[in-house]
């Protein structure tokens, strides 16, 4: 059996699984961007905070993916349910580029421009949202896209806990010693994550702000 | 009809023996005293590392006074809100700060919007500041700060500070870094600006030149002390050294430009 007809004829299990490897990574990166930025604020505004907030999110990263899964099975609430265990251990690892990436991007803000805000008697949560964050935010976007093209990747892993997604057939695959299986998963993740990187480098460019 | 009654100036700014050291421990400023008083402008003069720009910070309260007080309208600079004091305070500095993510037009607008006036209102005050500084709202309001030269930004830089309408306007170097005709010639409308609205300002900067043209008085600073205020016949003819070093810098300029 050819290859273009194996994907022809497991066209819908194909889709299937591609749809729940999006919604996976999708909902991780919503929750590394929720937990994530608000965290690289607090790292460029508390700089004693910086080395345990960025170390804890560099250990994270250094953990083996598998190993990771484990360790948060035990975990009460987590481990009952394989997708809400996937979605925690992607965020875990999906969190370091962006908080990195949200306090250069604060950092990296024109001095001239957060004191002449200051000066101007703007608050810090006026100075937060209406100048530091959009100033930042093709950084902060940089950040997210490191994130999901990572996190498209590492996302295969989930099915080795049973949450689904296109390491379904990368594991079957595997377990069959079977190419075409491994590459009817691999091959549409490949695909997400180049289409995910081009998406957002695109709009991370018309973010950024002129000078 | 008394013409008795007008008492002494009123005082917007006093310094009671002001200090500022570092958290590290050097000293940037110490025992300084002086006035502003309504109307006026009062040039700090000095050189760079003088403790001139850490004095004008010190009335807007964006560093706070290690001994001593700074009083605003009587009232000293802590017990004041930080906000409040810095809306009634314009402030303009030499790199304008403009917020480059935002148009001319809603840089200038940005106190006013802040303030919550309503919108017709902020719109006509926001062509009302262009026209005032000289710029065409026309063809200004919807630029963006680097589609506009040095001098345009400057501009647009003092018409944000005058936005809200503050009593009190702060200016650090405000056209250091501009090239010398620009320079001129914005002084030239600054002072007829000045006239016009009769705001208390004080106003940083390193170029005597610029102090004789723009202040009514001259306080000029040394290593983090004041050495002295003059108005600008006085600081011409002083003794003082600083003081006469400054003038004589002046003079060594004008004798050049004869031709020798």
């Amino acid at each position: 059996m050819s290859f273009t007809d194996f994907f022809s004829r497991h066209a819908n299990e194909i889709l299937q699984a591609t749809l729940e490897h999006v919604w996976l990574v999708g909902a991780t990166m919503a929750l590394a961007i929720a937990i994530g930025v608000p965290l690289g604020v607090l790292v460029a505004r508390r700089p004693w905070l910086s080395r345990p907030i960025l170390g804890s999110a560099n250990v994270a990263e250094t953990i083996p993916s598998l190993a990771l899964l484990g360790f948060l099975l035990p975990v009460p609430w987590l481990g009952e349910r394989a997708d809400r265990l996937a979605i925690t251990a992607l965020t875990l690892y999906a969190l370091l580029p962006i908080i990195r990436n949200t306090a250069a991007g604060i950092a990296g803000v024109d001095p001239a421009v957060r004191e002449a805000a200051r000066g101007m008697g703007m608050t810090q949560r006026q100075i937060l949202f209406h100048v530091e964050l959009p100033l930042s935010l093709s950084t902060v976007l940089a950040g997210v896209r490191v994130a999901t093209v990572l996190t498209i990747g590492i996302a295969t892993i989930a099915a080795a806990v049973g949450a689904g997604g296109l390491g379904e057939f990368i594991f079957r695959g595997l377990a069959m010693v079977n190419n075409q299986l491994i590459l009817a998963g691999a091959i549409p993740a490949a695909a997400l994550a180049l289409a995910a990187d081009f998406l957002l480098s695109v709009l991370e460019r018309r973010l950024r702000p002129a000078r | 009809m008394s013409v008795v009654a007008s008492a002494a100036p009123e005082t917007i700014i006093e310094f009671r023996n002001v200090g500022y050291r570092l958290p590290g421990g050097n000293i940037l400023l110490h025992g300084l005293s002086f006035t502003v008083s309504r109307g006026e402008t009062l040039v700090l003069l000095g050189r760079s590392g003088a403790g001139k720009t850490t004095a004008l910070k010190l009335i807007n309260r964006l560093t706070e006074p290690s001994s001593g007080q700074v009083l605003i309208e009587g009232r000293s600079t802590l017990d004041w809100d930080p906000i409040a004091l810095r809306r009634h305070i314009g402030y303009v500095i030499q790199e304008t700060g403009l917020f480059p993510h935002y148009t001319v037009e809603q840089n200038v607008s940005l106190v006013p919007r802040l303030e919550g006036w309503p919108a017709e209102r902020v719109r006509s005050r926001a062509r009302e500041l262009l026209a005032l500084v000289g710029l065409d709202p026309g063809e200004f309001l919807q630029r963006y700060p680097h589609e506009l030269s040095g001098g345009q930004r400057q501009r647009v830089g003092v018409a944000r500070a005058l936005a809200a309408g503050p009593p009190i306007l702060l200016m650090d170097e405000p056209f250091g870094a501009l090239d010398p005709l620009t320079r001129m010639e914005i002084r030239r409308e600054f002072v007829a600006l000045q006239e016009r609205l009769g705001k208390t300002i004080v106003i940083v900067t390193h170029d005597t030149s610029e102090a004789l043209l723009l202040g009514t008085r001259i306080a000029l600073f040394e290593t983090g002390a004041l050495k002295g205020i003059y108005s600008p016949r006085e600081f011409l003819l002083s003794s003082e050294p600083v003081a006469s070093a400054y003038v004589s810098q002046l003079h060594a300029l004008e004798e050049f430009e004869r031709g020798k």
